[in-house]
């Protein structure tokens, strides 16, 4: 039974979400699993990923993975990464799949390559490099990090949430995108906070800290 | 506000230590990688790039366990290159902790590579290096370590390689390499404002002001540089604080 679970769906590298994890939760286990009932049974869920959200989808179902992450997303602390955010939403413009539908809204593709208003120079994607976070709400997975910190970015499709609430950061590239969802029990991030040096590891600290009180499954307080 | 431009020390790393040369030739040492790695991290280097220079591949798993020392230490992006041929060689070094794995060499030899390894990792993951020399019309692209001509037009190879899934260029001129002249602005700002993934600029820093012109007038997204910063002459912050100056937009 361990403390916290890291989803491996064979999207990518974990190597590094679990190392940064290590750091901040020393004694802690983490468990890298592809097995649904370790997931089921850890305290804390992680779901990292990178890559494409088909595909994502695709592994998931294959091992029989999806219940058990719908699951830690209604019942337990839950942080997405990356994919782990996109995928909480109800679609995506990515091969126009389905989500998991946890978050109401659609995950999009930063538009045509577009000329910058000030230089004349393109606009890339992915987004790709150090941007600034700016906090929306208060929440503690934000403690003892600075407001519009920098951190690590690497996307080309970005969340777009049906209303305003769930969003609790926004990044500019170059207009304003929600980069963080916080809801109940869920915070989700677009940024990679294992990658995001010292504001980053503060985000990991915090989750590994972090009793929610509202859980998105019950919908009540108690 | 909004994204920072990037400084990317360089780690040329061969037998486990890193080293310096000119024009791709007469090597010096450097110092260890690990101590190195985590001194640029602690002067606010915005991601590290390890290339991989030992010649004979019997040694090559050396750069594995660095990788995964570093990995364990530094908290920023890790770059990889060096002697990647095979989808296998992406997936070790991811799985020992890489973040993007640079294909150069082997991206000219079987470009299909690329897209395999695009299409199975994500484009996020995959840097392809090209090493440029001036042309006649343009810039040629080089292999091995800037010995091999290909024939091969920089923006037109440039602009496939985005296409087989490439999610970054780095973008070396050997013209320049070593040299301490400053970047080749013209190379890198036909590049930059040609594809629309992002493109690093490589080869012939010299001095900070070198890095600002690389962003401001070379378009680059990102600069890299290494006898700079490896001999003590100036810190990663140093040249932060220099571009910030500059009205650059940097992390600091």
């Amino acid at each position: 039974m361990p403390d916290i679970a890291i989803v491996d769906y064979g999207m990518g590298n974990l190597r590094s979400v679990s190392k940064a994890l290590e750091h901040v939760a020393q004694g802690a286990s983490i468990s890298v699993t592809s097995n649904p009932e370790v997931v089921r049974s850890a305290s804390r869920v992680v779901v990292p990923g990178q890559g494409a959200m088909p595909d994502c989808l695709r592994e998931l179902d294959k091992l029989g993975l999806r219940k058990a992450v719908v699951d830690a997303a209604l019942h337990k602390p839950f942080l997405g990464i990356c994919l782990g955010l996109q995928m909480l939403f109800d679609s995506s413009e990515e091969g126009n799949v389905k989500g998991l539908g946890i978050v109401s809204g659609k995950v999009r593709r930063f538009s045509a390559p577009a000329t910058t208003a000030n230089v004349q120079q393109r606009l890339k994607v992915p987004h790709m490099g150090w941007n600034q976070v700016h906090q929306a709400v208060a929440h503690p997975m934000w403690k003892d990090i600075p407001q519009d910190a920098r951190f690590y970015f690497v996307h080309s499709y970005y969340v777009e949430t049906a209303t305003p609430e769930p969003a609790a950061a926004y990044t500019e590239y170059p207009f304003p995108f929600t980069c963080a969802v916080a809801k109940d029990n869920i915070f989700a991030v677009q940024f990679h906070p294992e990658k995001s040096q010292e504001s980053g590891l503060a985000l990991l600290s915090n989750f590994v800290h972090w009793q929610p009180t509202v859980f998105k499954g019950t919908r009540s307080r108690f | 506000m909004g994204l920072a431009k990037r400084i990317i020390p360089c780690l040329d790393v061969t037998n486990g230590r890193v080293v310096k040369g000119v024009n791709f030739i007469g090597l010096r040492d450097a110092g260890d990688p690990i101590e190195i790695s985590r001194r640029y991290d602690d002067q606010g280097a915005d991601e590290l790039t390890f290339l991989d220079i030992t010649a004979s591949s019997d040694d090559r798993d050396l750069i594995l366990h660095i990788i995964e020392e570093v990995a364990a230490q530094v908290f920023i992006p890790l770059t990889v290159g060096g002697g990647v041929r095979k989808v296998e060689d992406v997936r070790r070094l991811l799985n020992a902790g890489a973040d993007k794995v640079s294909i150069n060499t082997s991206a000219v030899q079987n470009p299909e590579l690329v897209r395999e390894a695009a299409d199975r990792y994500g484009s996020q993951c995959i840097v392809v290096a090209i090493d440029a020399k001036r042309a006649e019309n343009g810039w040629q692209v080089f292999t091995h370590g800037g010995r091999n001509a290909t024939g091969l037009d920089v923006i037109e190879w440039a602009k496939k390689m985005q296409a087989l899934g490439a999610g970054e260029i780095l973008l070396t001129s050997m013209d320049r390499d070593g040299t301490r002249n400053g970047f080749d602005l013209a190379l890198i700002r036909s590049v930059s404002d040609t594809v629309d993934v992002p493109v690093i600029a490589s080869g012939g820093v010299g001095n900070l002001q070198h890095l600002v012109d690389g962003i401001v007038d070379g378009h680059a997204d990102a600069v890299l540089a290494a006898s700079i910063f490896h001999y003590g002459e100036y810190t990663v912050r140093q040249a932060k604080e220099y571009m910030a100056q500059h009205s650059i937009e940097v992390r600091l």
